[in-house]
């Protein structure tokens, strides 16, 4: 290792079996300059780190519910825990659906309403630029990233929209065409404290300008390293 | 009462329904003169599927011998694995080597288009991964009956959800492929799905049972009831004329044979995606000796070709197999096609490492038989011998057959048709508007609606991905942390390949030889326009019935067609696969050989794309124009005309162009550039300006018709878009290898540069135009590139989008 010095922040990227986009996480953690740590979803504790993302994919096969077995990994019991602490956890797709599963989001991901998966360049804006995963983006820039999913439909009742409208907590939100009938455009959202963030369309996919459509979305990977070196 | 060998032994008269099973008298006749006696039903259930056309190749053998005595190296070295394996592999250099194949999964996709599909993918994925390879990428190649037929409605939104919902699942991106609609594939529509695979040199592993006392592991998904006697049924005459047995229950001659239901496999994309870790990490850990992947015939394809590639021989213990319904008699469980399915041999003393991995990944995984010295396959079950063969005899024995091959006599009256009479636009009116149409016609407009529903991104390692001319994917990823930016990375670190496959298969009617090397020519030049090298072939060739004379001489001359020209161009085959019996009565399809080509390129940074991307790039038009207008896709949508001749094949043209086009994109000489293929110029010109929007000005080369200079065929041409500084050079890197340059004209601002704030979707997308001008500058006709996007991009979701 080198850079004694260097405050070299550690950040967590869970693979449960059927993950997909564990890699491309830990590809974008490291591209920001942190380190990715693999974390095995039968873990029961997060060894420290000092941030954790769940990443896209189709865990456990999704058979049941889109993330609703992986709510019930070992490792979630210890997610939880910490979210509730204020670790920042970014969960992106399946990730999001399995926050939402797991009550450390509102509302749920349903089918789209095209009824076909869609994978697509997806221009976005940042509405809520104040989050641990957010704060490197200016409020109302627009970035565009990729999506790519089959049940990436939010939907919520109309008091916890107004409520997430009202709070902030709305972070992202799809621009020009909507891509899967999200109500209000809603692309990723956040809990109350803010460390916990949910989002549908995929960073860790614009961070290299040879493979992705852009470079916009490593703003998400370096404000979570800035939080964390800046803490004391 | 259990048919063991024993008792077919004593009862050498009991009657035995071969024939219902596909066999012929003779076949039947050989199985015994092998066995020396009659076969247990068990045999006859093995003998039966791995002697069906399907898994025996018993009536393309011989013309696929033509690929096999081609040199077995490209320019970078010998091929690690050719012909024979369960896939190709081609050294790429740097120590790394790619394994790519395609298979057909057609007639499944047409009985179950979602479950056909998916199983499609998964099938040729594990084949990749059985080479000891990471599938890396997933291509397609598709046909279907016409786009707004009410078949091709059920047919194409099921297979295109099919192979995103498996593909998608596995977390492998999909990098390109083909869709092509023809009238010929309605109630017979062809899927082939093609993976790519990367491996270290060191990492190859073969299907080979070799070692005595060495264990036989089964892993993966349980044995099903699905898809028994699928690849029986599939290769024989028609699926609808098939007795609808049901699943038979007990065994031996009071009951019936294993039922040959057209039951089509239903996959688990999951258990695939852990298949594939949990076999990446047995390969890590070195404790697999051999492996072969489950695809068709199941069990009895496995058992048999590990055995007769080992030097002994190996038992089997069946009632040992993991039943997902326990009623399955052993007949089926031998045949059974259950997907998500491995089968490795492990050295006694690795067992318990194997299955402590196994559990990591949840994967079931049992030892259900041992290699020996027998030199015979021998199967047990409850403690009676059900089989007991020389493996090789069923594996690698079957039939060949010299099928009859006549040219048909009504080729001479197809060809005399040439389409020189039919009528042509002649006004620049009349030009515009055959632009815009063939832009919207199914087979040349936007695939996105397809594209869009598969996962192109996954991996983070596409370099190229549709609507592009090739897949291109980086091999290795630079380390991170190490570089400043990725593009700092060592020459290792940027290397990649491409891959493209084509086949027009209008062109291989009109002409089978001159028709499949065009596919070849289009595929390398779709290669080469990327920057990579063509390096190697690979092939699914989709024909009528092989008991057709006529049928049979398109595939013999289609094979030596693309044998011939692979020897011209330098490119080995490594392998393919052949698809018989796509017909719908006694209407063949037609003559499909899809043709895939591997290039590779030694910096993926400087990978060439199809469209502009500054204004005031040169346009040049590389290669020779011909009036070539037989098999069109302007005779074709205008006309509905299919005749006369394919365009001339120039291998040497092709591989002048390839030069050039490789060496002007490691000079970075160009910006763009595109290949010429259906619809010619006109479409090549549509496709590059829309990319971002970019008009352009084109002057039509001199001496040439505009119609002609617009919608010709003529093969081994390409747009390239100069660097305005780099013009001279290009120009004489042109001149040095031979390649016909014509300047054309220039890329146009886009006019919305005056405009506002970008506001997302259609309103960012204004200005720009595509004016084409006679060579005396005179102008033609221009297009606002909004109406020409208009045009292109709605009739894909005007006929599919259900919303």
């Amino acid at each position: 290792m080198t850079g004694g010095e260097e405050v070299h922040p550690r950040i967590g990227v869970i693979t449960f079996p059927g993950s997909l986009d564990d890699q491309d996480a830990a590809r974008a953690v490291e591209i920001a300059g942190a380190e990715a740590v693999p974390l095995w979803h039968r873990d029961t504790d997060l060894g420290g780190v000092d941030a954790v993302i769940l990443p896209g994919g189709f865990s456990y096969g999704d058979y049941l519910r889109c993330g609703a077995i992986a709510r019930f990994a070992p490792i979630m019991t210890a997610v939880i825990e910490a979210a509730q602490d204020g670790l920042p956890v970014l969960g992106i797709c399946n990730g999001f659906q399995i926050l939402c599963e797991s009550h450390l989001l509102p509302g749920a991901l349903v089918r789209n309403n095209r009824r076909t998966f869609v994978c697509r360049d997806q221009p976005l804006r940042i509405d809520n630029a104040e989050t641990v995963w957010t704060s490197a983006y200016s409020p109302g820039q627009r970035i565009v990233i990729p999506i790519k999913n089959g049940e990436g439909g939010y939907v919520a009742d109309s008091a916890t929209l107004d409520r997430l409208e009202a709070n902030g907590q709305v972070v992202v939100r799809y621009v020009g065409d909507n891509p899967n009938g999200s109500y209000r455009d809603i692309a990723g959202i956040c809990n109350e404290a803010g460390n916990v963030v949910g989002l549908m369309p995929h960073p860790e996919h614009a961070v290299d300008p040879l493979c992705g459509p852009s470079t916009d979305g490593l703003g998400f990977f370096t404000s979570v390293l800035r939080r964390l070196v800046t803490l004391p | 009462m259990l048919d063991t060998v024993k008792y077919a032994a004593a009862n050498p008269d009991t009657p035995q329904p071969y024939r219902e099973l596909g066999l012929k008298d003779d076949e039947y006749a050989r199985i015994r003169e092998i066995l020396g006696r009659r076969p247990t039903s068990c045999e006859l259930a093995m003998y039966s599927v791995m002697w069906s056309e399907h898994c025996s190749y018993k009536s393309s053998k011989v013309h696929l011998r033509k690929f096999s005595e081609l040199p077995a190296e490209t320019h970078i070295g010998k091929l690690l694995a050719g012909i024979g394996e369960n896939a190709g592999v081609v050294d790429i250099g740097h120590g790394y080597a790619v394994t790519f194949k395609i298979e057909s999964h057609n007639h499944p996709s047409y009985v179950e288009p979602y479950q056909g599909a998916a199983t499609g993918v998964g099938g040729i994925v594990r084949d990749v991964l059985a080479m000891g390879a990471r599938p890396v990428a997933v291509m397609d190649s598709l046909r279907f009956g016409p786009a707004d037929a009410p078949d091709t409605h059920r047919v194409l939104p099921g297979v295109v959800a099919g192979i995103g919902g498996y593909g998608n699942c596995l977390g492998l991106p999909n990098i390109g492929g083909e869709l092509v609609f023809d009238p010929s594939y309605a109630g017979n529509p062809l899927v082939n799905a093609l993976c790519v695979g990367v491996l270290r040199h060191e990492d190859l592993h073969l299907a080979k049972a070799s070692g005595v006392g060495n264990q036989v592991i089964l892993y993966g998904a349980k044995t099903g009831g699905d898809g028994i006697g699928g690849v029986s049924v599939l290769a024989s005459e028609s699926f609808d004329a098939e007795p609808d047995d049901s699943t038979g229950q007990g065994t031996g001659t009071s009951r019936r044979p294993p039922a040959k239901r057209p039951s089509v496999q239903v996959g688990d994309p999951f258990m695939e995606k852990l298949l594939i870790e949990c076999t990446l990490e047995l390969f890590a850990a070195g404790i697999v000796v051999g492996i072969q992947d489950l695809g068709g015939a199941g069990l009895s394809c496995a058992t048999t070709e590990l055995a007769s590639a080992g030097e002994g021989g190996m038992r089997i213990w069946l009632d040992r197999v993991p039943l997902r319904d326990a009623s399955l008699a052993p007949e089926e469980i031998l045949m059974s096609e259950s997907q998500e399915r491995m089968m490795a041999i492990v050295e006694p003393a690795d067992v318990e490492r194997f299955m402590q991995i196994c559990a990591k990944w949840d994967v079931p995984a049992t030892v259900i038989g041992e290699v020996d010295a027998s030199g015979r396959l021998t199967v047990e079950w409850q403690g009676e011998i059900v089989v007991d063969v020389p493996p090789r005899t069923v594996a690698h024995q079957g039939p060949v057959y010299h099928r009859p091959i006549a040219r048909p006599d009504s080729q001479d009256a197809l060809q005399a048709d040439t389409p020189d009479q039919l009528p042509r636009p002649d006004s620049p009116g009349e030009l515009r508007a055959t632009l815009l149409r063939l832009a919207s016609s199914p087979n040349l407009c936007d695939r996105s609606w397809v594209t869009n529903q598969y996962d192109r991104y996954v991996r983070g390692n596409t370099v190229l991905a549709q609507p592009e001319d090739a897949g291109m994917l980086r091999i290795l990823e630079p380390a991170r942390g190490k570089h400043a930016s990725p593009a700092d990375g060592t020459a290792e670190e940027a290397l990649g390949v491409a891959v493209a496959t084509d086949c027009n298969g209008r062109f291989v009617k009109l002409d089978p030889y001159v028709g499949t090397q065009l596919a070849l020519a289009e595929a390398y030049r779709n290669v080469a326009v990327t920057g990579a090298r063509p390096l190697a072939v690979t092939n699914c060739l989709n024909f009528g019935s092989p008991e057709d004379p006529g049928v049979m001489w398109q595939f013999e001359q289609a094979t030596q067609g693309l044998a011939d020209a692979c020897r011209r161009l330098g490119l080995p085959v490594t392998g393919g696969n052949v698809s018989f019996y796509n017909q719908t009565g006694d209407r063949a399809i037609l003559p499909t050989p899809v043709v895939g080509v591997l290039g590779v390129i030694d910096n993926v940074y400087k990978r060439v794309r199809r469209g502009w991307r500054t204004p005031g790039t040169v346009i040049y038009l590389l290669g020779t124009t011909r009036e070539e207008f037989g098999g069109s896709e302007w005779a074709h949508v205008v006309h509905g005309h299919l005749g006369g001749l394919p365009p001339e094949v120039d291998l040497d043209a092709e591989r002048a162009l390839a030069e050039v086009l490789v060496t002007a994109a490691r000079d970075e000489l160009v910006e763009a550039a595109h290949d010429l293929a259906d619809g010619g110029l006109a479409q090549a010109l549509v496709e590059a300006c829309l990319a971002h929007d970019l008009g352009a000005r084109v002057s039509l080369p001199a001496g040439l018709d505009p119609f002609v200079a617009l919608f010709s065929e003529s093969s081994a041409r390409a747009i390239v878009g100069v660097r305005p500084e780099s013009e001279a050079d290009f120009v004489a890197l042109c001149v040095h290898h031979g390649v016909p340059t014509t300047r054309l004209g220039v890329v146009l601002p886009s006019d919305e540069e005056t405009g506002g704030p970008q506001e997302a979707g259609a309103s960012e997308r204004t200005g720009g135009r595509l004016v084409i001008e006679d060579s005396t500058l005179r102008p033609l006709f221009e297009i606002p590139l909004s109406e020409l996007r208009e045009a292109w991009e709605r009739t894909l979701p005007a006929l599919y989008e259900v919303v």
